[in-house]
């Protein structure tokens, strides 16, 4: 589904601010994969995970997602495959406009928003019904605001939102690290509910090591721009909290 | 009586700076200032056009293009060179003045005897009165295109770029397109007020424009407050208080003029009245 070949990524080059972000790095991840990526800060994560999304493009390597070359495509351009959670909860909605207006726009992420009304009562019924789902009582406030509400009630319905319109590949980055404990239960619980239902392949970067135990089929460490970890499902499925504490120590 | 209706024309005519300054800085969050030689540039080709004999469609036509142009440019300039946008806009501004003079050819073009779009209907024999249905008949027209626009599924994209461009962008959604559609969509609906101008004053001058950004700016803030006093979250409002916000504005410099104070100090008082309006909400929320 994904496939990154000899990747590497150097920020400020030539400059006295070099970083060496990303080092020939090469990596295959399989479709309904739920890969979980830990690892320090500095360690290359987030850069990964962006080179995947294509809001930064990589100095060597190329890029394939869903068996297409996808190297030189930028993030707007692979909104056609990729959903995406950022970190900081007020990213992933449009404050200022209602619930409904943040659906109808993730509605049509793989498609063009045209100048035709799109928001009839079939999709505001659509829309409440799937928040309904989430059990926040949330589907009688589709017309506010969708910044009126709290961190984490934004971020669960930006996880629905990503399944509004077709989705192969869901992005996660670090997506409970500005939630309250419970908060951040659910929105990880709902995120997993997701992928299983509708068999995303999802890349998770947490520094959360009890989610990081917990979920995913595929657990990766990186350091110093490197995958220093690789374990895949049966080795994961035995691997305890304690021993992820150890690789940190 | 006659002083206070010709504000109110005058408001109406400044609708679309008011619609356009509302696009660019409240829905893109890009505080742009090509406003004063766009406004101009309607206004020197309506002037140009009308004394050329064009039909009213094609001058109509002509200013939108030649408006949605100069946006356009300061998009460009803004998005695809990384350039500030206040300096994007001051650039385009600086330069339109040149264009501006090119296509008047000299300062000042008197149009009075030429028939304008406010001769083009004629149920009332009042001239004002008959200028102020042709007025409203124009600015509801535009004010529903805005709010359709704004409604579709393209002006939801619209309105979330000025909120998240980094959703927007996850969304699909080409951030820098949308920018510099949204400018030219914006400096378009400046030059309109130009050609509302133009026409209503009966004259195209190379100087119009100057200052004219704060009478967009104070509408919107206007409406601004008026909008968060009242919580509305709907976009029909939002224009409709925008709307009124240019015809506030023009009804209070109207009264300063009625109650004598000189108008040499016109540009003070507008200048002292957008800070008020800016100001109180602060003052008076720091009590509380």
């Amino acid at each position: 589904m994904i496939a990154l070949k000899n990747i590497s990524k150097t920020f400020n080059a030539g400059k006295p601010n070099e970083v060496k972000a990303l080092g020939k790095l090469s990596l295959e991840i399989h479709e309904g994969e739920f890969v979980v990526i830990v690892g320090s800060n500095g360690s290359g994560k987030t850069t990964l995970l962006n080179l995947v999304a294509g809001t930064i493009l990589p100095d060597t390597g190329t890029i394939s997602i869903a068996g297409n070359n996808a190297t030189k495509l930028t993030d707007y351009q692979r909104s056609k495959w990729i959903a995406r959670i950022f970190q900081n909860p007020l990213s992933g909605t449009a404050a200022d406009l209602s619930i409904l207006d943040n659906f109808r726009l993730a509605a049509l992420r793989t498609k063009s928003k045209g100048l035709t009304i799109g928001k009839n009562e079939n999709f505001k019924a659509l829309v409440r019904e799937k928040i309904a789902a989430l059990g926040m009582g949330l589907e009688d406030k589709t017309e506010q605001p969708i910044g009126t509400l709290s961190g984490g009630q934004r971020q669960a319905l930006t996880l629905l939102m990503s399944v509004m319109d077709e989705c192969k590949i869901l992005l996660l980055d670090e997506p409970t690290a500005a939630l309250d404990p419970r908060s951040a239960e659910n929105v990880i619980c709902t995120a997993d509910a997701l992928i299983k239902q509708y068999s995303l392949t999802a890349i998770l970067v947490t520094h959360n090591l009890k989610d990081a135990a917990n979920y995913g089929t595929r657990i990766i460490q990186m350091g110093e721009g490197e995958i220093l970890k690789d374990i895949a499902a049966k080795e994961k499925a035995k691997l305890k909290q304690a021993e992820l504490f150890e690789w940190f120590g | 009586m006659g002083l206070y209706l010709s504000a109110l024309l005058q408001g109406l005519c400044f609708a679309g700076i008011a619609f356009g300054i509302y696009i660019s800085m409240k829905i893109f969050n890009i505080p742009d200032i090509t406003t004063d030689g766009s406004y101009t540039l309607g206004g020197v080709v309506t002037g140009i056009m009308l004394t050329h004999n064009q039909p009213g469609w094609f001058i109509l036509l002509a200013v939108i293009g030649a408006g949605a142009v100069a946006g356009a440019l300061t998009g460009i300039i803004h998005t695809k060179l990384k350039i500030n946008a206040l300096l994007a806009g001051i650039l385009v501004m600086t330069a339109l003045y040149s264009v501006n003079l090119t296509i008047l050819g000299r300062s000042n073009l008197p149009l009075l005897s030429l028939p304008t779009l406010f001769s083009v209907l004629n149920v009332l024999t009042d001239p004002n009165q008959n200028s102020l249905i042709i007025l409203s008949l124009f600015v509801a027209a535009l004010t529903l295109l805005i709010g359709y626009l704004l409604k579709t599924d393209f002006g939801i994209a619209m309105r979330a770029t000025g909120n998240s461009e980094q959703m927007v962008r996850a969304l699909g959604v080409n951030t820098d397109r949308m920018k510099i559609i949204g400018l030219a969509i914006a400096n378009a609906l400046t030059a309109l007020s130009g050609y509302l101008i133009t026409q209503f004053q009966g004259f195209a001058d190379i100087s119009m424009g100057i200052g004219v950004v704060i009478i967009g700016l104070g509408s919107v803030i206007i409406a601004e407050t008026l909008i968060s006093w009242m919580q509305i979250t709907s976009v029909w409002w939002s224009l409709v208080l925008v709307l009124a916000g240019a015809v506030i504005f023009q009804l209070v410099l109207a009264f300063t003029l009625d109650i004598g104070v000189n108008p040499n100090l016109l540009k003070m008082v507008t200048a002292m009245f957008v800070l008020i309006i800016v100001g109180l909400p602060r003052l008076t929320s720091r009590q509380a």
